[in-house]
């Protein structure tokens, strides 16, 4: 995984509540079975006027010239900002992949659904809760300053704003030593086999019916 | 000290580590596998090197690319048209058989929708820690199983280690008292939750349902409710185990035996929450005030009784909230104030993990037997939720029921749920749907979701639009 330290970007901003995470990444675009190259499908329905497909090139597609992500202003952006509930639904990773393979490295909003929110931390993105009155006032900021850029620095969780101003943010220690590393989480569990090993042999002697195969 | 809820005795029994920095190693007892989100985790396991920690805790089944015509199936993976979802299907064969993982592959009679089949052979027992790269896994708590979706890097972590690191959740009750009306349908009484406290209302909680309602419904039921947990907010919705669950388990394929049945069954009775446990929250319902209910929007939360009108957005003070519905009343084609009754409908679809199993089929048939499909309905489907189901509907006779009644008997899949299969709605298409999710685009592009009960979808096939279940039940009677 690629290490997260900070992200110095653009903020394009998602002004709604309880994106979905078919929103995010529509589900034709879930038959592939690669991590990579979802990026010219994330919001395919909001982004595009047509309907898109796996392996359809979207280079000539029509553009909902409304949609943010189409505005100039946005091009490049890294930092997604959103309201509450943002990914809910399924489970998909590929919301989180799509995500990453656009450039956002870090999302804004002012709560977030527990899988997605959990899904990120896995693919080097950093989800950011803030409270709903510095969402509103960072909104209203993004939209009337073309260019607006936030400055995001995990290792002291600070949010810096262009007027030199700070918010702090919250994260969870270990997800937070594991982005700073880029650590593979398999990789750490293992190094736990053998507690791992010693549970299994005494929950097999307490309920051996769970080490059933099948009939 | 207070005692414990049914998820904290879950969750001490399978904790492996607690670590330092909170978070801690869960034991998992089951994986659940589909084709969706499965083939980047063997991907994974491949890359590293590494092998699954416990081959005999994992069963796989293809379920969301599966075509659902008769036809198609007897065609084998040459019968799915797409080439995509083909492959996808196909890998997860392979990955089964190069990594010894066992799977109902799209032609055994077992094969179904991963969370019906789950229950339906045993797999998924009382006490166990269940997990599937698949948010509706949840419906396995019904079991008093601790049962949630993951990711794929999760999918693979627990191939990987048979763990899960994990924070543990807090703890809300929900409990329903009193008794349900006739017509009014376990999943009436989880999408009136959802319109209670929001899809975002369960975040961070792991929630067991409760009350006189959840105690006398039946196990499938149960099902359905735990189902839509997720759509709460919940990645985990838990039932105590009684003498229903006990009831439902003993026989199936995976389920113990012997000696293994009465310390199996012994343990179970232990899992409920005790009498002074403490939630860190509660919500009550009275079973009496749920009428049937019908999503008029593009979330779960925006639900309302059959007798209900569409909201009107100036009517709403919080700016958030009313820019919502004026997107979904836009995307929905609808009017505000608009009544519920009013809306014409275009397809049915019958089925999905959270209404596809033989009560949910029985129950529709019963609605539509001896009518016709109104001329308005373009498509009403029937997609059992396993082959057993299919074999079981048929034994009983309820496909020719349907199929007399002008709607469609398919083959089991997840369908047009989420319309990963052929099984889709056109631009602007209305459905009444006993399906999960309402979100824009879920069920074909421009598709128009409406959730609603089996018998509500029943009713609505054969009426070309949403009335109200409980008063032809009421004639029936």
């Amino acid at each position: 995984m690629e290490k997260f330290t900070a992200v110095e970007g653009i903020v394009a901003p998602l002004n709604r509540a309880n994106v979905d995470t078919d929103m995010i990444i529509p589900k034709q675009f879930l038959k592939s079975i690669k991590r990579s190259g979802f990026g010219p499908n994330l919001f395919d329905e909001l982004r595009y006027l047509d309907r898109g497909e796996p392996d359809k090139d979207c280079t000539g597609r029509p553009l909902n010239k409304e949609f943010m992500l189409n505005q100039p202003r946005y091009a490049n952006a890294t930092v997604l900002l959103s309201r509450q509930n943002f990914g809910c639904g399924s489970s998909r990773e590929h919301a989180p992949w799509a995500l990453d393979d656009y450039g956002f490295r870090v999302i804004i909003a002012s709560s977030f659904a527990d899988i997605f929110f959990n899904n990120c931390f896995k693919n080097g993105i950093l989800p950011i809760v803030l409270d709903e009155a510095v969402i509103d006032a960072l909104f209203a900021e993004v939209e009337s300053t073309e260019g607006y850029q936030l400055t995001v620095d995990l290792q002291t969780q600070q949010i810096s704003k262009p007027d030199g101003s700070v918010i702090a943010f919250e994260v969870d220690a270990f997800r937070k030593h594991c982005l700073l590393n880029g650590l593979d989480d398999i990789g750490l569990t293992l190094q736990d086999d053998e507690l791992i090993k010693g549970f299994e042999t005494k929950w097999q002697q307490n309920a051996p019916w769970l080490f059933n195969a099948g009939q | 000290m207070a005692g414990k809820t049914l998820y904290d005795k879950l969750w001490d029994s399978h904790l492996v580590k607690e670590r330092d920095d909170g978070t801690a190693l869960i034991y998992i007892d089951r994986q659940l596998l589909h084709e969706v989100t499965s083939p980047q985790a063997f991907e994974g396991l491949r890359i590293s090197g590494r092998q699954p920690w416990r081959r005999d805790a994992n069963l796989a089944v293809p379920d969301h690319n599966v075509p659902t015509t008769l036809k198609e199936r007897q065609l084998g993976l040459d019968g799915i048209v797409d080439p995509v979802s083909k492959t996808q299907v196909l890998t997860l064969d392979n990955n089964c058989k190069e990594f010894d993982l066992l799977e109902f592959d799209m032609n055994d009679r077992r094969q179904g929708i991963v969370h019906v089949v789950g229950p339906e052979q045993g797999a998924t027992l009382p006490g166990m820690t269940i997990v599937c790269g698949d948010s509706h896994t949840s419906t396995h708590g019904a079991l008093g199983a601790l049962a949630h979706g993951i990711g794929t890097s999760e999918v693979e972590h627990v191939l990987a280690t048979q763990c899960l690191i994990q924070n543990k959740m807090k703890n809300m009750l929900i409990r329903i008292d009193g008794k349900l009306n006739v017509g009014v349908t376990p999943k009436d009484v989880v999408l009136a939750i959802i319109g209670k406290i929001g899809t975002a209302g369960g975040t961070g909680y792991a929630v067991e349902f409760g009350g006189d309602v959840i105690v006398n419904m039946s196990m499938e039921g149960r099902m359905t409710v735990c189902n839509m947990a997720i759509e709460a907010g919940a990645r985990a919705g838990l039932i105590a185990v009684d003498q229903s669950t006990i009831d439902y388990v003993k026989g199936r394929p995976f389920s113990p035996a012997g000696n293994d049945w009465d310390a199996a069954v012994a343990q179970w009775q232990q899992l409920h929450s005790d009498d002074d446990a403490v939630f860190d929250a509660t919500i009550e319902l009275k079973g009496e005030d749920i009428k049937p209910q019908v999503s008029w929007g593009t979330s779960p939360e925006m639900v309302l009784p059959i007798d209900g009108n569409v909201p009107d957005p100036t009517q709403e003070s919080d700016p958030t909230k009313r820019d919502s519905i004026e997107r979904a009343l836009q995307y929905m084609g609808l009017q505000a104030g608009q009544a519920i009754g009013d809306i014409k409908l275009d397809k049915v679809f019958i089925g999905s993990c959270t209404n596809g199993r033989i009560e949910d089929l029985r129950a529709a048939a019963k609605v539509v037997e001896g009518h016709r499909v109104a001329d308005n309905i373009k498509l009403a489907l029937v997609v059992p939720g396993s082959g057993l189901v299919k074999e079981q509907a048929e034994k009983e006779g309820l496909h020719k029921i349907f199929t007399a009644a002008g709607l469609e008997w398919r083959e089991p899949g997840c369908s047009m749920c989420l319309a990963m299969n052929a099984d889709q709605l056109g631009d602007g298409e209305h459905c009444a749907s006993t399906s999960n999710r309402n979100f824009e685009g879920r069920q074909g592009f421009g598709g128009r979701t409406h959730l609603v009960s089996p018998q509500m979808a029943a009713a609505a096939a054969i009426n070309g639009r949403f009335v109200d279940v409980r008063d032809i039940l009421k004639e029936g009677a």
